[in-house]
Formats: structure tokens, sequence, C-alpha cells
């Protein structure tokens, strides 16, 4: 079974886990200052990559927490996993330097 | 009006007793869960009488109380059914942000014990039940095949398991029919 390494839990089975979308997908400050497109991006346009994605997955029976993980979705290897709130390693995921 | 019982879920239930296998339905307790931070933890202390655990997936214990660790903000909070400890730590959490919550009648526990315990729950448990990852202690939420539990270590071969009232009976027959071969 695939584990996955929980901030908070350590390893553990994937069956406890559910997937929430994708991660560091801001909310726009001020919505209404933007264009219905503009709008419609940040609603439902996903990068949907190819290879090394940061995503929000929670440990839904086990501590329930949110955090996020860096995912390759050709491999489905989890590269990392951190906390809400922090960035990732550079090296997991390039995107986070941009 | 005639006065209300409490039907527990696993009333008229005996108790399995196998050489390799035990498996008890327990009698109701308090339960409490707590959320909050570590002020929260803190104010909570005194009035349990003992500090709440701050490692993951570990419970501290206190004469019939223990407290076991679900979540880095999470604690459930297990007492004698009439421990008065609800009032207590409420008292002693005012004025703290916390949520206190009792749940005494919205799950129901089983202890399962014998050698074959931790193999029996491992049919439908997909954690690594060996003492080096589970040692005597270690608490945490799982799933046992459909149902959402809380398995907690009380001892060397046996454990503590607790799952929401109406999942109770799937969890016990589930066991026992794992438990099967086991006598």
């Amino acid at each position: 079974m695939l584990l996955i390494d929980c901030p908070y839990c350590g390893k553990r089975p994937e069956i406890e886990f559910s997937y929430g979308g994708e991660a560091h997908v801001a909310r726009p400050a001020d919505p209404q200052a933007l264009s219905d497109d503009a709008w419609a991006a940040y609603l439902y346009l996903r990068s949907n990559p190819k290879g090394r994605h940061a995503e929000r997955w929670r440990h839904t029976h086990g501590c329930a927490r949110f955090f996020n993980a860096v995912r390759d979705t050709v491999s489905d290897f989890f590269v990392t996993t951190y906390k809400v709130g922090e960035t990732p390693p550079a090296e997991a995921w390039p995107r986070a330097a941009e | 009006m005639p006065d209300a019982a409490r039907v527990l879920p696993l009333d008229g239930i005996a108790p399995l007793i196998g050489p390799a296998l035990t498996m008890t339905p327990l009698a109701p307790c308090m339960r409490l869960i707590l959320r909050g931070r570590a002020a929260a933890a803190a104010a909570a202390a005194p009035a349990l009488g003992m500090r709440l655990p701050v490692l993951a997936c570990r419970s501290a214990r206190t004469g019939e109380r223990a407290a076991l660790w679900l979540g880095p903000d999470e604690w459930l909070i297990l007492a004698p059914a009439d421990d008065p400890l609800a009032a207590t730590l409420a008292a002693a959490l005012a004025g703290v942000a916390h949520a206190l919550v009792d749940v005494s009648h919205r799950q129901s526990g089983l202890s399962i014990a014998g050698s074959a315990a931790a193999t029996v729950l491992n049919a439908g448990c997909p954690l690594d039940l060996d003492h080096t990852a589970f040692p005597i202690g270690m608490c945490t939420r799982t799933v046992l095949a459909k149902s959402e539990i809380v398995l907690w270590r009380t001892g060397a071969l046996a454990f503590r398991v607790e799952a929401g009232r109406s999942f109770v009976p799937y969890v016990w027959q589930y066991l026992a029919e794992a438990g099967r071969e086991f006598g």
C-alpha cells in the first residue's frame, strides 16, 4: 500500500487520506476588482501538470489535518509533504521560487 | 411517560473468550473531545490531573482517566461515567479559547486482547501493529474496513477500539468474523 508521510502523524496508509485539490491557489485579495475572466480563472483553472504537482491532502481518518504535498502525477511518487503555511523545498517543487 | 432507558449498541452480545482472542463490549464511560491550542492544553492539565500528550499519537493516563492525542489540537479524554470531569474541565478552561464537547453517547467501545488481537485487527486495519511501530500507549484515529475507529494499544496484547455508535455492531461483527479462525 502507498504510504503518505503526514507532517503530524508520520507515514500512514493511503486510504486514510483524501485529496484536496491543487495547493497554493491564492484567493484574490479584492475579487470585486477582477474581470469575469480573471475570476473564472481563479475559480476553475488549475495547472494540471504532467510531473510534479503541489496539492492539498487531508489526513481524514487520522489527525484530520490538511497539509500540502508535492506529488509526481506520472509516477504517483510523493516527493515531499509539508504543513499548511510552509513553503516546499525549492528542489522538490521548482515553482515555489516563482 | 415511561422512563427512557439507554440502549447500548452491543447490548445482549456476549464477550468472545478464546485462547488467543478475547473481545469484550465496554461499559458506558465519559468521553470528551477537547480542541484547543497549547494554552487550552495547559489550562486543562490541573483539572485533568495530568498533562495532555503533545507527541503525535500518544496517550497519557492517570487513575481511570486517559487522554488520547487525536490531532495537534484535538484530544479524546476518557473517564468513568460518573466522573465530574466535564464540569471541572469547563470551569478550568473558562476564558481560554477551546471547544469541549461531551461525546459519551456518540461512540462506543470494545476491548480486544490476546495473542491474535493484532492479527485480527489487521484483517481490516492497514496500520503496522508491530510493537516497534505501534507501542503500548499509542493511539490514533484510523480505519477498520468501512468504519473509522480510534485504536489505542492499552497493553502488549490488548487494544481498545472506539467507533461511532452506529458503526459498533459492524466493527464487532467484522472482528468476530476475522477472529473465527482463532477460536
